[in-house]
C-alpha cells in the first residue's frame, strides 16, 4: 500500500479508536509519530493486542508528524484530565520535560533487571540527572544505504569504510555516469539534517560543548560541516537534499536516483519492499562509515522512549500500556521498521530473519552512538545550528563565519 | 442630541456587549500584555515569576535575526497585498462585463479562497516539488527553464513563492468585494464621460476606481492586518527555511511559546507584532477617512 493509503487507513482507524471509547472502562490518549519507524498499522496491531490482553482499557491513538510532536506534548501539558496519557518523546527531549515537570517520573516502575538487558543507547533516551522519564521504546540510529547494482556497475567491490572513501566512490560512479547525484541526505532546515550532521560530527571526533562552552567551531564538528558542503560543491550530494527530510530521501533512493543514503532503520525493509521501491533486492545497508585514525563507524543517537505526561489520570494503565509495547517478545515481532531495545533480541532468529545485513551493522551502529547534547535549551541549539549550518550548504556563509555565528548566538540564550 | 436618560438607556442597551467583548478581547489582551513584562515560563511545576520591565523587548528588538524577521513579514505584506489588490480589482472588473459563462466563472473564482490555508499550502508545496511539481513540468516543457530547479529550497526565491501562493488563495476575497463594488457605479456616469471623450483607461481611473475606493480599502485594510502576522501558509510551506530565508515575526511568537517555552518573551513579540499591524490600521483608517470626504462622492 503506498503511504498515502496508509495515511487514509490510519486516519480511519484513529477515528474508529476513538468512536468505541463510550463501551470501555478506562481510554488512553495516546501520541506517536506518523514518521519513520514503526509504521501506524504496526501500532495499531499491537494496540489491538494490548486491548485484547486488557480488557477495560481502551487505547485512542494519535499520530503526528514528528516535527509537531515536541509541541503537542507542551500544548497538551495544560489541559488537565483531557491530555495524553501516554506520548512518544524524542531522545533530546528529556532534560527539557524534566526539569519543567512534563513527564511522569517512572524510575520504581521499571524492573531492576532491565537496565542490564537493555542497551545503554537506549536509556540516555529516557533519563536526565539520574532519574528514568519513561520506557525506552525505538533504538534508532542512522545507517549507511547503498545500491549494490550502481557500485558493481562502478567496479566497487565492498561499501566505503570511511566518508571518504564514500566520497571517492561516489565521484567513480557520477563520472561514469551511473546516477548524477549519487548521494542523497536530509538536509532541510530542520532536525533530521542535525542528525546527519551529529553523525559526521561523530566520525570526526567533534564535540558540541566543552565545558558548558560551544565547542561545535572547531574540530571535528567544523569537519562534518566542511565535508558536507564540500560533497555539494562537487556535484556529489543532491541539491535538493537541502530541502529533503527523511521521507524524501527514501523516496529518491527507493527511485534508484541515488546511490548512497543515510537513513533510519525504517528504510530497510521499505527500499526492499518492490511495492514502495524499484530498487527492491539491490538495496544494503552498512554502518554510516568513519574517519581514518579517528573512527571505524559512526552513528548518531536518535532513539525514542514512551512516557506518561505529568497530568495523567491513568497513569497505572498508561505503565501497563508502555510495558506491553516494550516488552521484548512484542519488540520482537515487529522488528522490520525498528529495531529492539533488548540485548537478547540481535541473537533472536525471527528478528535477524531476512535482515541480516542489518542487524550485522546494528550490532556495530548502537556501540558507538553519539548524544546530541543533552540540555534543557537543546530545542533551542539545535534551531540555531539548523539555520547557520543551512547557510553554509546554501553557499550563503563559510564554515567559519557560520559556525562562530552559531556560537555568539547559543551564547546569548537566556 | 440624546437627554440624560436615554444616554444611560444607551450604555445599559450597550453593556452585554461590551461584557461580552472585554471578556473575550480585553481580557486576554491585559493578561497577553502582563506576561511580557514577566519572566514566565511554561512549566508544569510552580516557578517563580519576576516582573522584570522591558527586558523581553529589549532582548527582542536588539536581536538582529527578528529586526530581519520584521523586514521580511513587511515585504511579505506589501507584495501579496499589493498583487492582491491589483488582481483582484482586475478580476472584478472582467467578471462585471456580460459575457456567456460569467455566473460560472463568478462561481468558480471564489474556489481558491474557499480552500483551507493548510490545504492550499500543501498544494502548492507539491507544486512547487523540485523532482515532481508541476511548475518545474510546466516551465521545462515551455523551454523557460533547461534544468528543474528548487523553488522553495532556494533563498533566492523562496519568500516569493510563498507570496505567489498567498496571492492565490486570497485574491478572491478582494475580487468579489470591488466586484459588489462595481454593481453600484452608475452607468450613466461611464458613459457620458465616453461621450466626453473619455477613454476606458480614463473612464477606469477617474469614475470607476475612486467609486470603489472605500469598500477596497477595506478589504485591502483586512488583508494586511492578516499578512502582518501571516503563519500558517510558512508554517506548512517551508517551515521559515531555507536559512530562516521565509521566517517572519509570528514564527517568533509561536517559537518562544511553544519550542523555548518562554511565555513572557513569546507574549512580548506578539505585543509588538499586534502593536505594528495596529500602525497600520490607524495609516489605512485616516486614508479611507480622507478617501470617502473627498474622493468617491
Amino acid at each position: 500500500m503506498n503511504t498515502f493509503g496508509k495515511m487514509i487507513l490510519g486516519s480511519a482507524f484513529a477515528t474508529l479508536a476513538m468512536s468505541t471509547t463510550a463501551l470501555a472502562d478506562t481510554t488512553l490518549n495516546a501520541l506517536f509519530m506518523s514518521q519513520a519507524a514503526y509504521s501506524e498499522e504496526d501500532i495499531e496491531s499491537m494496540t489491538a493486542k494490548f486491548e485484547e490482553a486488557n480488557p477495560g482499557v481502551t487505547v485512542a491513538l494519535e499520530f503526528v508528524p514528528y516535527e509537531a510532536l515536541h509541541d503537542k506534548i507542551i500544548a497538551a501539558a495544560g489541559a488537565g484530565d483531557d491530555g495524553y496519557d501516554v506520548v512518544l518523546f524524542d531522545v533530546i527531549w528529556p532534560a527539557e520535560f524534566a526539569t519543567r515537570g512534563f513527564l511522569q517520573d517512572v524510575t520504581d516502575r521499571i524492573p531492576a533487571d532491565y537496565t542490564d538487558k537493555v542497551f545503554d543507547g537506549a536509556w540516555t533516551t529516557v533519563e536526565y540527572d539520574g532519574k528514568r522519564y519513561g520506557m525506552p521504546w525505538i533504538l534508532d540510529t542512522k545507517y549507511l544505504f547503498y545500491n549494490t547494482e550502481m557500485l558493481e556497475e562502478a567496479g566497487i567491490s565492498a561499501p566505503p569504510k570511511t566518508w571518504t572513501e564514500l566520497a571517492e566512490q561516489a565521484r567513480q560512479i557520477k563520472d561514469k555516469g551511473i546516477v548524477e547525484y549519487p548521494l542523497v541526505w536530509s538536509w532541510s532546515q530542520s532536525e533530521a539534517m542535525i542528525c546527519d550532521f551529529t553523525t559526521l560530527t561523530a566520525a570526526y571526533d567533534g564535540a558540541f560543548f566543552k565545558d558548558g562552552e560551544p565547542a561545535f567551531t572547531t574540530g571535528g564538528a567544523k569537519d562534518a560541516v566542511t565535508f558536507m558542503k564540500a560533497t555539494l560543491d562537487e556535484g556529489l550530494t543532491n541539491p535538493s537534499s537541502r530541502e529533503y527530510f527523511e521521507e524524501d530521501v527514501r523516496r529518491v533512493f527507493s527511485n534508484g536516483e541515488a546511490a548512497f543514503a543515510l537513513n533510519w532503520t525504517y528504510m530497510n525493509a521499505l527500499a526492499n519492499d518492490p511495492e514502495e521501491s524499484k530498487v527492491a533486492g539491490k538495496v544494503k545497508v552498512a554502518p554510516a562509515p568513519g574517519v581514518k585514525g579517528k573512527s571505524t563507524a559512526s552513528s548518531v543517537n536518535g532513539s525514542m522512549g514512551l512516557g506518561i505526561p505529568a497530568n495523567s489520570p491513568h497513569a497505572d494503565e498508561a505503565w501497563a500500556y508502555i510495558s506491553f509495547l516494550t516488552q521484548q517478545n512484542v519488540q520482537d515481532d515487529y522488528a522490520k521498521l525498528s529495531l529492539p531495545i533488548w540485548k537478547a533480541s540481535y541473537s533472536e532468529p525471527k528478528v535477524m530473519e531476512g535482515q541480516e545485513d542489518l542487524i550485522a551493522a546494528a550490532k556495530e551502529s548502537i556501540a558507538v552512538m553519539y548524544p546530541r547534547p543533552l540540555v534543557p535549551s537543546y530545542t533551542e541549539v539545535s534551531d540555531i545550528l539548523q539555520k547557520n549550518i543551512h547557510q553554509v550548504l546554501l553557499g550563503q556563509a563559510s564554515v567559519d563565519e557560520a559556525l562562530d555565528a552559531a556560537a555568539n548566538r547559543v551564547k546569548r540564550i537566556r | 442630541m440624546l437627554g440624560r436618560r436615554q444616554k444611560r438607556e444607551k450604555w445599559i442597551l450597550l453593556a452585554p456587549a461590551l461584557a461580552v467583548l472585554a471578556l473575550i478581547t480585553l481580557i486576554p489582551l491585559a493578561n497577553t500584555l502582563w506576561l511580557s513584562f514577566t519572566d514566565t515560563r511554561i512549566s508544569a511545576l510552580p516557578e517563580p515569576v519576576h516582573f522584570i520591565g522591558l527586558e523581553n523587548y529589549v532582548y527582542a528588538l536588539t536581536d538582529p535575526d527578528f529586526q530581519d524577521a520584521l523586514f521580511r513579514t513587511l515585504y511579505f505584506t506589501i507584495v501579496s497585498v499589493g498583487l492582491e489588490g491589483v488582481l483582484g480589482v482586475a478580476v472584478a472588473v472582467l467578471l462585471n462585463q456580460e459575457f456567456r459563462g460569467r455566473t460560472l466563472l463568478r462561481a468558480l473564482i471564489i474556489l481558491p479562497w474557499a480552500v483551507p490555508t493548510i490545504v492550499n499550502a500543501v498544494a502548492w508545496r507539491l507544486i512547487y516539488h523540485p523532482d515532481y511539481g508541476a511548475l518545474n513540468s510546466l516551465l521545462f516543457q515551455l523551454g523557460i527553464i533547461s534544468d528543474y530547479r528548487s523553488w522553495i529550497g532556494d533563498p533566492a526565491t523562496a519568500m516569493n513563492m510563498v507570496v505567489l501562493a498567498d496571492v492565490w488563495k486570497n485574491f478572491p476575497l478582494v475580487a468579489y468585494v470591488a466586484l459588489a463594488a462595481l454593481q453600484t457605479v452608475p452607468e450613466d456616469l461611464s458613459k457620458a464621460a465616453a461621450i466626453e471623450g473619455a477613454g476606458p483607461w480614463k473612464r477606469f481611473c477617474s469614475i470607476t476606481l475612486p467609486w470603489i475606493a472605500g469598500p477596497l480599502m477595506v478589504v485591502m485594510v483586512l488583508r494586511t492586518i492578516e499578512a502582518f502576522r501571516v503563519f500558517d501558509i510558512i508554517y506548512v510551506m517551508t517551515g521559515g527555511g531555507p536559512a530562516d530565508s521565509t521566517k517572519t515575526a509570528s514564527f517568533y511568537v509561536y517559537q518562544e511559546y511553544f519550542n523555548y517555552l518562554r511565555s513572557g518573551s513569546g507574549a512580548s513579540y506578539a505585543v509588538l507584532v499586534a502593536g505594528i499591524s495596529a500602525v497600520l490600521i490607524v495609516f489605512y483608517y485616516s486614508a479611507t477617512k480622507r478617501q470617502t470626504a473627498g474622493g468617491a462622492a
